[in-house]
């Protein structure tokens, strides 16, 4: 079997598991599982950024609650149906990106990250001043009526969970495809050493620009579909919580690998689901499993698995 | 070919060349010799806008470099080898290259000249080039380099820190692109070295180029080699 078919059975097989997954799981944990899916198009958006890229931001969140809000006020106020919607919250993400990254993208490292959690911030308090609008700290819930996609119910369980499953397929081959393409490569390259990349002729800044744009529609599907399939909007989602989460599963799956989002989303969901069954300090919990993630696997838990002999993850 | 007239330039307030005057023709290796701290690492990072020209021209062909932001540099056909070889280390050798061919949309027809030019980097295609050995990666960053099908080629000490038997391949490789009408401008410490390959030498002094002579008019005592190198 060569590298190549290896990757594809392996990331059409996790499709695979994930659709028979429903006939097999409660119902509790097959909704936890669509949730999943979900935040994990959050959290590969996020991987293309800052696993492939480079780019640590800190305001993700405003991508993910453009989306969310893209969609969500397409449906109340202009009357939108939920297809045209879900893309009005995808294209949402994406331009806020590009203009977030058109003015975050002139700083570098520490810098960019203070200046992408400002515009995070400063998103966040603008959805709180335009309350009247915005349903400002309690958000609002769309209609069960407006969350149809034809004929089908998208808060009944098994629809959710067929769209959470069709669109993280669709996200996942798309950022296998990406990575493995030659823009894939120039990615890695300006990681790996932005000046050597800029003598070979690349321009830093309009790769890591269309980079952060292609993570920004990543994390604006993500809030749309997720505000579709669960039927609220929130400013909560736009705090900054929201955008140390995604970071949190791509360092716990794995930078720089195509599943690890969803291992580390699977992982840190649950983590966070039983140890709050557990103790109200949960977060506690949480901490101490990423100081030993940090300690013992600080690349991931793909990572850890590539760098011992699985060279061909991609 | 490559035309530098009065060029001053460094880093922010700190002025490390002084107008400096320099050329290198196609076809020819022009070898820059110097001490430490001389200016030879600012002079090749000058050239290719790394470090900006306070003033002074620097031309490729006649059309002027030294406005050009530096992503540009290398499409007008300058490629670099800096010091180091800065490889994308977890990228195989196939991968470096291809990022390399992609740049100026090169094709097989590249890809096949740099593989044939080192054939030991077509049997490590599949191979993550951090793992490769210290002569393997000098041989890449040039193949890279050379994937931007360049008319100039600027080498930061490729031999630094080389064995004997990659110190003469890379030597020989040196002399091949010469053949094919290439401009190479070569930072060399060796004076055996230089000697083997280079037409022009340009010795360089306090930021400037004091003297650039032809080989023939060198001898492995000449007192150019003890002023300017000190051996």
């Amino acid at each position: 079997m060569t590298a190549s078919q290896k990757i594809w059975a392996l990331h059409l097989g996790l499709i695979a598991v994930l659709f028979a997954a429903q006939y097999v799981l409660p119902p509790y944990h097959a909704t936890n599982l669509a949730r999943i899916m979900v935040l994990s198009i959050f959290a590969m958006g996020y991987n293309i950024a800052f696993g492939y890229t480079g780019l640590l931001s800190l305001g993700h969140a405003l991508f993910f609650a453009a989306g969310m809000y893209g969609m969500g006020l397409s449906l109340t106020l202009l009357g939108w149906t939920a297809l045209p919607a879900l893309i009005a919250g995808l294209v949402a993400g994406g331009l806020l990106a590009g203009a977030v990254g058109v003015l975050a993208l002139r700083t570098a490292g520490v810098s960019f990250m203070i200046v992408t959690l400002m515009f995070a911030q400063a998103g966040y308090l603008a959805l709180l001043y335009f309350g009247t609008i915005t349903g400002g700290d309690e958000g609002f819930n769309p209609d069960r009526s407006l969350r149809m996609i034809g004929s089908l119910d998208l808060s009944a369980d098994t629809p959710r969970y067929l769209v959470a499953l069709g669109l993280f397929a669709l996200a996942l081959l798309l950022c296998l495809w990406l990575v493995r393409s030659p823009f894939g490569r120039v990615m890695v390259a300006m990681r790996e050493n932005e000046e050597r990349s800029r003598m070979l002729g690349y321009n830093p800044f309009a790769i890591k620009l269309i980079t952060l744009v292609l993570s920004g529609f990543y994390a604006g599907l993500a809030g749309a579909a997720y505000g579709l399939l669960f039927g609220y909007v929130g400013a909560t989602f736009a705090t900054i919580q929201y955008s140390i989460l995604p970071m949190l599963y791509v360092l716990l799956g794995g930078a720089g690998t195509v599943i690890g989002p969803f291992l580390g989303a699977l992982a840190m969901f649950y983590l966070i689901d039983l140890a709050s069954g557990i103790t109200d300090a949960y977060f506690f919990v949480v901490g101490a499993a990423l100081v030993a993630l940090v300690l013992f696997a600080p690349k991931g838990i793909l990572g850890a698995l590539r760098e011992r002999g699985v060279r061909w993850l991609p | 070919m490559l035309q530098i007239n009065g060029l001053t330039a460094g880093y922010g307030p700190v002025t490390i060349l002084r107008d400096l005057s320099f050329q290198a023709a196609a076809g020819q290796v022009t070898c820059i010799m110097g001490r430490n701290g001389a200016g030879k690492s600012t002079l090749m990072k000058a050239i290719m806008g790394l470090v900006p020209a306070q003033s002074g021209q620097i031309a490729l062909l006649g059309q002027p470099l030294h406005r050009l932001p530096a992503h540009k540099v290398p499409l007008q056909g300058v490629a670099y080898v800096p010091q180091g070889r800065r490889l994308f280390g977890p990228l195989t050798v196939g991968e470096n290259i291809d990022v390399g061919l992609l740049a100026r949309n090169g094709g097989a027809k590249t890809r096949n000249f740099v593989l044939d030019l080192f054939p030991r980097l077509r049997e490590r295609l599949d191979q993550t080039a951090s793992t490769l050995s210290g002569g393997e990666q000098q041989m890449l960053a040039i193949a890279r380099a050379l994937c931007l099908e360049p008319k100039v080629l600027l080498l930061d000490e490729p031999t630094e820190g080389l064995q004997p038997s990659m110190i003469a391949l890379i030597r020989d490789t040196v002399l091949k692109l010469r053949e094919t009408g290439l401009a190479t401008v070569l930072v060399e410490q060796r004076v055996e070295s230089v000697l083997r390959m280079a037409d022009q030498v340009a010795f360089m002094a306090h930021g400037r180029v004091e003297a650039q002579v032809s080989v023939t008019d060198l001898r492995p005592d000449s007192t150019l080699f003890r002023q300017f190198v000190g051996v």
